[in-house]
Order: structure tokens, then C-alpha cells, then sequence
């Protein structure tokens, strides 16, 4: 299987995006934002759309689009007066409804639409992986250096408000964390199910962890083996990786519910 | 005796023409250790708020240390517990990480924590005799215990201000009472300026040298021991008034 350099570029880049995506969903998901990337996802799909119509790469005018979109999000949430589900269904429809408009212009409904929709990881090149690593690299530093704020956040809102924490700014910068993750990973699983693995694999090892830090480890640990396992089965059986992927994820959710229920949590 | 909070003439609504306070006069000395009370919807939360500079009043002025409540330097140094019983999130918590995030402040956001603040946090977790349970996460624990660590979170910023906003709701009479000697020995030992806010003071009443009786405005602030009997029951300071 390795003997491939299509499957090697895979198993590398869908190693990176196993880790990143619910290393960043891990903080979405305790904040009760876990929809949020299914959001970004989709303001993402007009960025597709976008590179597509003016003819550069769309995995940057994606990454441009979603992280615009996840700060929209944010400040539409924090200063704009909507609730939190209103400000992601406002981003959620006018990122899919540009994104619409954009592929019709662009005369785009076709192949290379699809493998942004549902992922193409074994068309992933040196150069994407590259890409992937270097931003892969900065959002695993960022989560490093901003965990103990942003654990204060999820543990007490309103006490590390009065200690003077910088929410606002700490928020701001989780949503472009989580554009930046969905840009990376719609090559790998796709912008439709992008947003499953940044949240499948937290809630797996929200069943099982004992602490917050081991909730988050073993989250990084259940999204790589998923990546990787869902990409071995996926190449054996003949199958669409992104959906396998996700499913193994979906799978240890299952699991890990099942080893919750017996040790009685 | 230098002055902690100094609210004059503080008014505040949360929509135009709405009052939920109003014409406040409070100044709380260094070192005070003040229960304030009052029904519940009678402005205590909104008051705690402002003191702590999360709400500006509509009229009048809030000083915290002698700054702006709301642009106050000193925030790292202020120990706050909301009405909650259990930390955020789905993840499970221990009391060592819970306590561990009071050490998080607007100067210190970002780097690994470093050997002074796993001595504070350790220190803070004996403090209210939860060492043997410092690994276990919060949601095990009972609501006592849990209102214990919350109190060793606010303790590990060395705080010169402690707000508690209904500490004991959902905890059992015992732990009350444990609870407020708990208090009782902070203010003792550090000198720690508290305020202890509750629809009801029946357990801190025998250790606050002062009572504040909020009723929109303040009603009574005094010592306990002047307080008239029935007055006991805060419902009977609407029939008073």
C-alpha cells in the first residue's frame, strides 16, 4: 500500500489533519460551538467556488473565505446581538448560497467541485502536503501556547472575565484556528463531513478521559488512528476515504459510548 | 482604613427606564468581611457586577482600589465565583485543572505554568482540604466539595478581593456551615477583603462583621447584632419597608 507515493502523501497529510482537527474542536466542542464547523465549512465551499471563477487555487480563496467566516461568526455572536445558532445560520446559508451562485458562474458543478465537497485525499500533491505541515504546525503551536487560556475560559467563563482575560480576543482567534483547520482538511475528508472530525472523535474521548488534558489527548490520538485506519480500509475495500474516516470516528464515538455505559458515566 | 469598592450614588438598568438599582451608596474598608443580602431579583447579582467592573452603572461611579471598576489595573488579583455549581464543558475537569485556571489572568495568557503556580495551586487545594481529591475530576465530587475548589481557584490568584455570588445554592446545611468557617479562616489568616452574596446568610451571620440588605437600593448595612429579629428573614425587609 505504501509503495505508492499518492498513498504515502495520503496517510502523511490525513495524519496531520487527524491530529489538528479535534485538537481545535476539542476547544469548540466545550464551548457548546460544535456546529461551527460546519459553518466555516460552507463559507469555505464560496471560497472554493471563488478560486475556481478567477482561476487561483482554491484551497486558498477557501482559506481566506473561511477564516473570514469564522470571525464573522465570532463578532456576529459577540457585538452584532445574535445568538450563537442565529450568527452560524446567518454565515451558514450566505456562505452556501454565494457558493452556489459562484459554481454556476463559473460553469463548476462537476469533478473537481465534487472532490472539495467530498474530499480527495489520494490527488493530494507534494505541494498541498507541504501546506498542510506548515499550517498544521502553526495551529498545534497556537493550541500549545493559548491551552491554559483557553481551559480557563470553558472552566469559568465569567471568572476569567473579571481576572481580566482577553475573551473577545481569545474567541476571535479559536474561530480562525477552526477556518484554518476546515481549509486544510476539505482535501482530506471534504467540506461536508470536515466538521465531523473535529467533533466525533472529542466526544469519544469525552466518554472515556479523566481530566480535561487527557480528554484532549486522547482525542488528537482516536481522530489520527481514525484517519489512518479509515484510509487502510478505504484502499483495501475500495471505499471514499473522507466518508470511511469519518466513520471509524463514528465507530470509537460508538465505542467509547459503550465502555462509558459499563464503567457506569 | 483604605478603601476596597467605593460605589456613590450607583443607578443601573438593563434596558432604558428600567431600575434595577438605585441612588447606591456602599464603601466596603481593606480587609472587610461583609454578607450581602437581600430577596432574590432585588439587584445583588447586578451590584456584585458592577463592584467587580463586568456592568457600568447608568448613574454614579464605581471604584474598585481607587480606579474605575471597569478599567480597574489589579484584575489578576480579584477572586470571583459565579452562581454555578460545576465547571464548563463536557470534558471531565479534575479539581488540580480547575484550580489551576486561576492562575490564568489578562497578564498572564499565554506559556506553560510555571513552578510557582503548581505550589500556589497545591497550596490553594489544601487550603480547603481537597489534597486527596486533587486528581479526581469536579463532576465526581459533591456540590460542597465542588464550591471548595472553586474557592481554591479563586485563592490561587492571591486574591486581595473575594466575591462569592451565592456560594451555597444546592449545598447541604453541614457544608454551609463548613463553608463559612472555611471564609471565616481566609479572612482571619490573609486579610482578604470578602463579599459574600446570598439570598439568605443564616450560615455566614455568626462570622461577617457587616450586612448589607439589598433591596434595590440598600435597606441596612450594619453589624448583624443590630439587625432587629424578624429582619433575620430577609422576606420581612419588604414588609418593612
Amino acid at each position: 500500500m505504501l509503495d505508492s507515493e499518492f498513498m504515502r502523501l495520503a496517510f502523511a497529510a490525513g495524519a496531520i489533519v487527524g491530529v489538528l482537527a479535534p485538537a481545535v474542536g476539542f476547544f469548540l466542542v466545550q464551548r457548546r460551538q460544535s456546529l461551527v464547523g460546519d459553518g466555516i465549512g460552507h463559507v469555505a465551499f464560496a471560497g472554493v467556488a471563488a478560486g475556481i471563477l478567477l482561476d487561483v487555487s482554491p484551497v486558498l480563496t477557501a482559506l481566506v473565505a473561511a477564516v473570514l467566516g469564522g470571525i464573522a461568526i465570532e463578532l456576529l455572536r459577540s457585538r452584532g446581538g445574535a445568538a450563537g445558532d442565529q450568527a452560524l445560520a446567518i454565515v451558514f446559508y450566505t456562505g452556501l448560497a454565494l457558493g452556489v451562485v459562484l459554481v454556476a458562474q463559473a460553469g463548476a458543478l462537476n469533478v473537481g467541485l465534487f472532490q472539495y465537497l467530498f474530499g480527495s485525499i489520494l490527488t493530494i500533491t507534494r505541494g498541498d502536503l507541504a501546506l498542510i505541515a506548515a499550517l498544521g504546525a502553526v495551529g498545534l503551536a497556537m493550541i500549545a501556547v493559548l491551552y491554559r487560556a483557553f481551559a480557563a475560559v470553558i472552566i469559568d467563563e465569567e471568572g476569567a472575565r473579571v481576572a481580566g482575560v482577553p475573551i473577545g480576543s481569545l474567541n476571535v482567534t479559536l474561530a480562525a484556528l477552526a477556518a484554518v483547520t476546515i481549509a486544510l482538511s476539505m482535501r482530506v475528508v471534504g467540506i461536508l463531513l470536515v466538521a465531523a472530525l473535529m467533533v466525533l472523535p472529542v466526544s469519544a474521548a469525552a466518554r472515556v478521559a479523566w481530566s480535561m488534558r487527557s480528554t484532549l489527548v486522547l482525542s488528537t490520538a482516536i481522530g489520527l488512528a481514525s484517519a489512518l485506519s479509515g484510509l487502510t480500509i478505504s484502499y483495501y475495500a475500495d471505499l471514499p476515504p473522507g466518508g470511511t474516516i469519518v466513520l471509524v470516528a463514528a465507530g470509537a464515538y460508538l465505542v467509547a459510548l459503550g465502555v462509558g455505559v459499563v464503567r457506569g458515566r | 482604613m483604605p478603601l476596597a469598592v467605593e460605589l456613590r450614588g450607583v443607578s443601573f438598568g438593563y434596558r432604558p427606564g428600567q431600575r434595577v438599582l438605585e441612588d447606591v451608596d456602599l464603601r466596603l474598608g481593606e480587609g472587610e468581611f461583609v454578607a450581602v443580602a437581600g430577596p432574590n431579583g432585588g439587584g445583588k447579582t447586578t451590584l456584585v457586577r458592577i463592584v467587580l467592573g463586568l456592568e457600568r452603572p447608568s448613574a454614579g461611579s464605581a471604584q474598585l482600589f481607587g480606579e474605575p471598576a471597569h478599567r480597574y489595573s489589579g484584575r489578576r488579583a480579584l477572586g470571583y465565583l459565579a452562581q454555578r455549581s460545576t465547571a464548563g464543558g463536557d470534558a471531565p475537569a479534575t479539581v488540580r485543572e480547575v484550580v489551576a485556571a486561576g492562575r490564568v489572568n489578562g497578564r498572564r495568557v499565554v506559556g506553560r505554568p510555571s513552578r510557582e503556580d503548581a505550589a500556589l495551586v497545591a497550596e490553594a487545594i489544601e487550603r480547603v482540604g481537597l489534597t486527596a481529591v486533587s486528581d479526581a475530576p469536579l463532576r465526581t465530587l459533591s456540590g460542597g466539595m465542588q464550591q471548595r475548589a472553586f474557592i481554591a481557584k479563586a485563592l490561587a490568584a492571591q486574591p486581595s478581593l473575594l466575591v462569592l455570588d451565592e456560594p451555597t445554592t444546592g449545598v447541604d446545611a453541614e457544608s454551609q456551615e463548613s463553608l463559612a468557617e472555611l471564609l471565616a479562616d481566609l479572612h482571619s489568616e490573609l486579610g482578604v477583603t470578602i463579599v459574600y452574596v446570598s439570598h439568605e446568610f443564616g450560615a455566614v451571620e455568626h462570622h461577617v462583621e457587616r450586612i448589607v440588605l439589598v433591596r434595590r437600593t440598600i435597606v441596612f448595612d450594619g453589624s448583624p447584632h443590630d439587625l432587629p429579629g424578624l429582619w433575620h428573614d430577609p422576606a420581612h425587609v419588604h414588609a418593612r419597608q
